[in-house]
């Protein structure tokens, strides 16, 4: 299950970012920001590309001695990132996968209420308590 | 830097080279051994072959070879690989001993040479005792050798020689001291090269051989000796493939080996050598991702052999040794033209190994923390009688003890102990900087700009750490603006907060007071408390006091911070602070607004500042002061409160100079503009907000423009996509959200209070002097002054337009080029409140097509605006736009006498030019007159005069003319012959007597002129009468020099009976009029057709009947016979 979720905006700040533990959060925000560096080249890779043939999915975008992170972007340029302990082998890569595309239909619920403005922090209780889902539970 | 225990040692990590020493050279005192010696070492490129030479004297003493070991039955190893083994293969033991001797063939002394010789190679030999390597001897000689087998005396003396010193013929070289020497060397070194491989190739063997006597129980550690000897060897060799394989299997069989507390660190240190190794063939076989596999799985076999608790920071210094090394070879690699990737590149691996470095700091940290009176063991446990290891890796205190028991505890302590303390002398931090910056380096290089600043940041907390405040300050300075830019506030307020440590720690207030500027700021994610603190401290500093120190500070440094404050209050100097904010997000927002885009001078400028303060705690100012463009209205715009310093923090809630967080403030500021600005934009060049005091400390805060800083365009932006309704407020206060900065404002004149007609009837006709009358009437209550107009054509249209449209005040007379098309500032006087005047303009429009005419009045009034006289210039302008149409449309055509149109008109034969004018204008127009004004070529055939004097045209009327001309043979003129102009001088009917008239010229077409051979033309009457004699006349004209054959007939017609020739054949000569009489005698009344007279002309085929009837009558009007006369006839009968 995933340590970091985070939900960059188009414009590269961050709508939502929750991360456990929570006391190396500081840790989690630079490992997600400096993934961006990433995101940004294989975006500007595939820019070229036609958009409805696009795989919104990033793949592994760098792994560290600890953590791997995976990134995906939807055609709105928001971007999602997720940071993974690489000790958890028992993760494939189709289950990241459909884990981005379950964090992708619930932010999609969450443009959809008209209360929010797109480009605020998200502070969807539904989109929280899904992020909870995908994480570890810190027992 | 001092290589390090940690270092790899350097003959692991050179190149391994054949060593081959050359013996009998003196350098230094010969100069033929010497230029012998410069060819060898100098110049050695990639194409030369891999050995490194060193010259010996003859009887140098080489290593001493152990005796051969029968058995290993007894043999227990005390280690993995002796220290010193590398270094004896790479530069002790050669592969080959060259001996130089200068000896030629005919020599005469050659018996004694060759015993000397000998000799030398004998002595060569022996101190090479028990070793494999090989002799081999070169001659130095000052002939050049004949080709082979042609010196009979060199051969033999060859053999003989070989012979002597027990060599085989391959060992026997010549070298000719000649020009060519580079050439010879190359061929000898070639040829020593392939001995040392054989050298190496029989060490490999001997090596292997020994595997068959070894047991696994006893000997696991030579077996991963050996294989990393046989390795080495072949690396010597220059086998790489097998030296790799060799490492591979070497690398398998150091980790098959039981590991114990006491011998991990060797294990390790011998799988770091040999994981280097085999990373660095992978790459030099250009196969990196094999390296990168390999190093993988090296770092995922090592990662978690910690070995002894005590000394685990060993253990980070040695990960940070790998990911360190692998990264220079891959670096190396690239250097040589390997290619990275953004997500494969040695910057992480310098990454990593800055973390374990940090790692190891943390841990020394926690384990070296030994009291102060902990001292040095004496003796050093670390100290061995040689200086050096004899294994790597292992413990100096118990070097070859292979027990897995400790036999001295208390030696080990001691050891332990030793090894802590000296490292915490150990700068960690400067090795974690370096790694830092080298990764730093490398991320740039693979546009990696977000890693790059996220090092930077640990750099500079690394500096900060080892209290290096200023170039931490530097490195996270400029990262700052990074995270700023790109809204990662976390990220941005942790960064901030070690800034505020290093500029509380080096006492620098700029600093300091910006940092904390922003960490009150709404982009600050830190807690209320914290914020609270901060906000204490900044007004402690701006009132010259000294703030707490930051938290988490080291108590030393707080110690030197605090004397570095006492210093700054004591010292006076510079204590105001500009501070930009447009670069940050400070904790005061600012929004300037003009109340309106557009204000008129006669009415005060108004506009709002707003201000918010995002601090916890209510915060007071000491003056707000605007600046604009024009600085003269500077001094208007300043809010200033006469308080000390010290009520900064009194009254809080109260008074206009204190902003409450969360509310939004609004100073109202108005000024009047001046008079000289109408018409310039008036903009807020910058909004100043002074904290504190002048007289103590201040800040001032500066915003560009209208207010704005770094986040706030973000917010607006967000703000105005946002459609939540937003609670609703007291009636002065107003949500920050739905202010939008207005910084600039337009200074417009006051409006006019007069009235401007234009009379006039359009549409102009061309030319003509189009009268435009204009009416201004005051409105205003007072006298109005120095009132001017300006009229004409507009400017800005086309420019061909002003050369064609002339304005005047003069109607009487026709303007000519020299009018403007816009006259300016014509004075028209003063006007009372009420009063009208009118104006006449003339305008003449040369061309057709509509033109824009502007009419502009402006003038002087007195007004006063809060109480202030000013003098206010208004206009107010009009534009009309006028058509300009031809008054007329003359159409000109060329008839025949028979009114039949002429395409071309014959020389000599009269024809008629007709004019029909046709009126455009909506207007009645009066011809004056006409005037056609012939081309000389052209001459009259009758009077010329006007028959269209004094005609008045009313729309879509016309007036035709008609002259008759004719045009004397010209030769054969391109383009036609000019006729000439015809020019009607005309005037509006309705215009008054006084308006001159206008004359239009129009130029009449060309005409094409030809001559014909022969002009036929007919005397008839007008009329005929049935039986009555109708006598016809047709005159032939020769018009050619030539004299003319002509026949001609005449066709009968049932209408007449006819007398005369009727069929001809005559010559008509140059110049020349033949006379042809018929007397017709019409049978029938009625239009009726002549006989049609044909002729022929035998030299001009061309001349047709055709033509000839443009010049005769073919038809005759032929009246009954009258009744009348029959009446009258009757009647006399």
């Amino acid at each position: 299950m995933a340590v970091c979720v985070a939900v960059i905006a188009k414009e590269n700040y961050p709508l939502y970012i929750r991360s456990v533990p929570m006391e190396n959060e500081l840790k989690f925000h630079y490992m997600v920001h400096t993934s961006l560096d990433v995101v940004d080249e294989k975006v500007s890779a595939m820019g070229k590309a036609l958009v409805d043939q696009r795989e919104l999915y990033l793949g592994l975008l760098y792994p560290t001695e600890d953590y791997k992170v995976y990134g995906y972007v939807t055609n709105s340029k928001v971007k999602f990132v997720m940071v993974v302990d690489s000790s958890n082998t028992a993760l494939r890569d189709n289950e990241i996968r459909s884990m981005f595309r379950k964090l992708h239909n619930s932010y999609t619920d969450v443009m959809c209420n008209p209360f929010y403005n797109p480009g605020d922090r998200i502070q969807s209780r539904a989109f929280d308590s899904m992020v909870t889902s995908m994480m570890i539970q810190v027992c | 830097m001092s290589p390090t225990q940690w270092d790899f040692p350097v003959e692991l990590c050179c190149r391994p080279m054949a060593f081959v020493t050359l013996t009998g050279l003196d350098v230094v005192y010969n100069a033929v051994h010497r230029a012998v010696w410069d060819a060898f070492c100098a110049n050695r490129r990639a194409d030369r072959v891999p050995i490194s030479f060193k010259v010996l004297p003859g009887d140098h003493e080489y290593p001493k070879c152990r005796p051969k070991r029968t058995s290993y039955e007894w043999y227990i190893p005390k280690g993995i690989l002796k220290t010193g083994w590398m270094n004896k293969h790479l530069n002790l033991v050669p592969a080959l001993v060259v001996v130089f001797y200068e000896l030629d063939w005919d020599e005469p002394q050659w018996k004694e040479k060759q015993s000397e010789c000998a000799t030398r190679v004998e002595i060569v030999r022996q101190s090479l005792q028990g070793r494999n390597t090989k002799v081999a001897v070169v001659l130095i000689q000052k002939k050049t050798p004949l080709p082979p087998g042609e010196d009979v005396i060199a051969s033999e003396r060859a053999a003989a020689l070989c012979n002597a010193c027990e060599l085989s013929g391959k060992s026997l070289f010549v070298l000719p001291h000649t020009d060519h020497l580079v050439g010879y060397i190359i061929r000898l070194e070639n040829a020593f090269y392939e001995h040392a491989q054989t050298y190496y190739y029989t060490e490999i063997r001997r090596v292997k051989s020994h595997k068959e006597f070894l047991n696994k129980t006893t000997h696991q550690l030579l077996f991963v000796r050996h294989q990393f000897k046989i390795a080495f060897f072949s690396e010597l060799k220059q086998d790489t493939q097998n030296a790799l394989k060799n490492y591979r299997t070497a690398y398998n069989l150091v980790h098959e080996l039981r590991a114990h507390e006491t011998n991990i660190l060797e294990i390790k240190t011998m799988a770091g050598f040999i994981n280097y190794k085999i990373c660095r063939l992978c790459f030099q076989h250009n196969t990196p991702l094999d390296a990168i596999a390999q190093f993988r799985k090296h770092i995922d076999l090592c990662k978690k052999k910690i070995g002894s608790a005590e000394l685990s920071f060993e253990h980070a210094a040695w990960m940070s040794k790998q990911f360190q090394a692998f990264g220079d070879l891959f670096d190396e690699a690239i250097k040589l033209g390997l290619t990275a990737i953004q997500t494969q590149n040695p910057g992480f691996y310098y990454q990593q190994a800055a973390y374990y470095a940090q790692e190891r700091k943390q841990l020394a940290k926690a384990l070296c923390n030994h009291e102060a009176s902990v001292t040095y063991p004496n003796p050093d446990p670390l100290e061995t009688q040689t200086g050096v290891l004899d294994f790597y890796g292992q413990r100096p205190w118990r070097q070859g003890i292979l027990s897995f028991d400790l036999s001295d505890p208390e030696k080990e302590k001691v050891g332990i102990l030793a090894i802590q303390l000296k490292e915490r002398n150990v700068v960690h931090s400067e090795i974690i900087i370096t790694l830092l910056s080298n990764a730093v380096a490398q991320f740039k290089k693979y546009k990696c700009p977000r890693m790059k600043s996220h090092l930077m940041v640990q750099m500079g907390e690394e500096y900060y750490y080892a209290k290096d405040y200023t170039k931490a300050l530097k490195l996270l300075d400029y990262v700052m603006c990074d995270y700023r830019s790109e809204g990662w506030w976390t990220l941005l307020t942790s960064v901030l907060t070690t800034a505020l440590k290093c500029s509380y720690l080096m006492a620098q207030l700029k600093d300091y007071i910006t940092y904390s500027l922003e960490l009150l700021g709404r982009a600050s994610t830190l807690k209320d408390d914290q914020k609270s603190r901060i906000e204490k401290n900044l007004i402690n500093v701006l009132m010259n006091e000294s703030p707490d120190p930051e938290p988490d500070c080291d108590p030393l440094a707080v110690k030197t911070a605090q004397k570095l404050w006492a210093d700054r209050i004591s010292l006076a100097g510079s204590n105001v602070f500009t501070i930009g904010v447009q670069d940050f997000v400070p904790f005061v927002q600012c929004k300037a607004k003009f109340h309106a885009p557009s204000f008129h001078v006669d009415v005060p400028v108004q506009f709002d500042i707003y201000l918010k303060a995002d601090c916890p705690h209510p915060i007071r100012f000491s003056k707000l002061c605007v600046s604009f463009n024009n600085q003269e209205y500077n001094q208007f715009c300043v809010i200033q409160e006469a308080s000390k310093a010290s009520e900064v923090l009194e009254n809080l809630t109260q008074g206009k100079m204190c902003l409450v967080p969360g509310k939004t403030r609004k100073f109202l500021f108005k000024f009047i503009a001046k008079t000289e600005d109408v018409g310039k934009k008036i903009e807020i060049t910058s909004v100043d907000l002074v904290l504190g005091h002048e007289t103590g400390r201040c800040v001032v805060l500066n915003w560009q423009g209208g207010g704005g800083d770094a986040a706030s365009s973000q917010e607006a932006l967000q703000a105005s996509r946002s459609f939540k309704r937003r609670p609703k407020l007291p009636d002065h206060e107003v949500h920050w959200d739905s202010v939008l900065i207005q910084a600039n404002t337009m200074i417009i004149s006051r409006v006019p209070n007069i009235s401007v007609h234009l009379r006039h009837d359009p549409p102009a006709l061309t030319n003509e002097m189009y009268c435009l009358l204009v009416t201004i009437q005051s409105h205003e209550k007072t006298q109005i002054r120095d009132l001017k107009l300006t009229a004409g054509l507009k400017p800005g249209q086309d420019a061909n337009l002003t050369q064609k449209t002339q304005v005047t005040l003069h109607g009487t007379e026709l303007c000519d080029e020299s009018c403007p098309a816009l006259l300016t500032d014509i004075p028209v006087g003063d006007l009372n409140p009420g009063e009208q005047l009118e104006k006449m303009l003339y305008i003449r429009c040369g061309t057709v097509g509509s033109r824009m005419f502007l009419v502009y009045v402006s003038y002087l009034i007195n007004t006063t605006t809060e109480e202030k006289e000013i003098v206010c210039k208004c206009h107010k302008d009009e534009t009309v736009t006028i058509e300009t149409v031809f008054p007329f449309d003359v159409a000109v055509k060329f008839v025949s006498t028979k009114f039949e149109h002429l395409e071309r008109v014959y020389a000599d034969i009269p024809f008629l030019l007709m004019t029909d004018l046709l009126s455009a204008s909506p207007w009645a127009l009066t011809i004056v007159s006409s005037e056609l004004q012939l081309a000389p070529s052209m001459s009259p055939v009758d009077q010329l005069e006007s028959q269209v004097d004094q005609v008045v045209l009313q729309t879509g009327e016309s007036a035709s003319e008609c002259f008759c001309l004719r045009c004397p043979s010209v030769g054969n003129v391109e383009g036609g012959v000019a006729t000439g102009h015809y020019i009607i001088s005309w005037k509006r009917t309705s215009a008054m007597e006084n308006v001159p008239v206008i004359s239009t010229v129009i130029t009449l077409p060309h005409v094409i002129v030809e001559n014909i051979p022969l002009h036929v033309n007919a005397d008839l009457p007008s009329f005929g009468r049935v039986r009555e004699s109708l006598p016809v006349k047709y005159h032939l004209q020769n018009k050619t020099n030539l004299v003319q054959d002509v026949e001609i007939s005449v066709e009968p017609s049932d209408a007449f009976m006819f007398s005369g020739l009727k069929q001809i054949r005559l010559r008509i000569l140059p110049g020349t009029e033949q006379e042809m009489l018929y007397n017709f005698y019409p049978l029938m009344a009625g239009y009726q057709q002549l006989p049609s007279l044909n002729i022929n002309l035998l030299r001009f085929p061309n001349f047709t009947n055709q033509l000839l009837r443009r010049f005769i009558p073919t038809t005759i009007f032929v009246k009954p016979q009258g009744r009348l006369m029959d009446d009258t006839s009757i009647a006399a009968a």
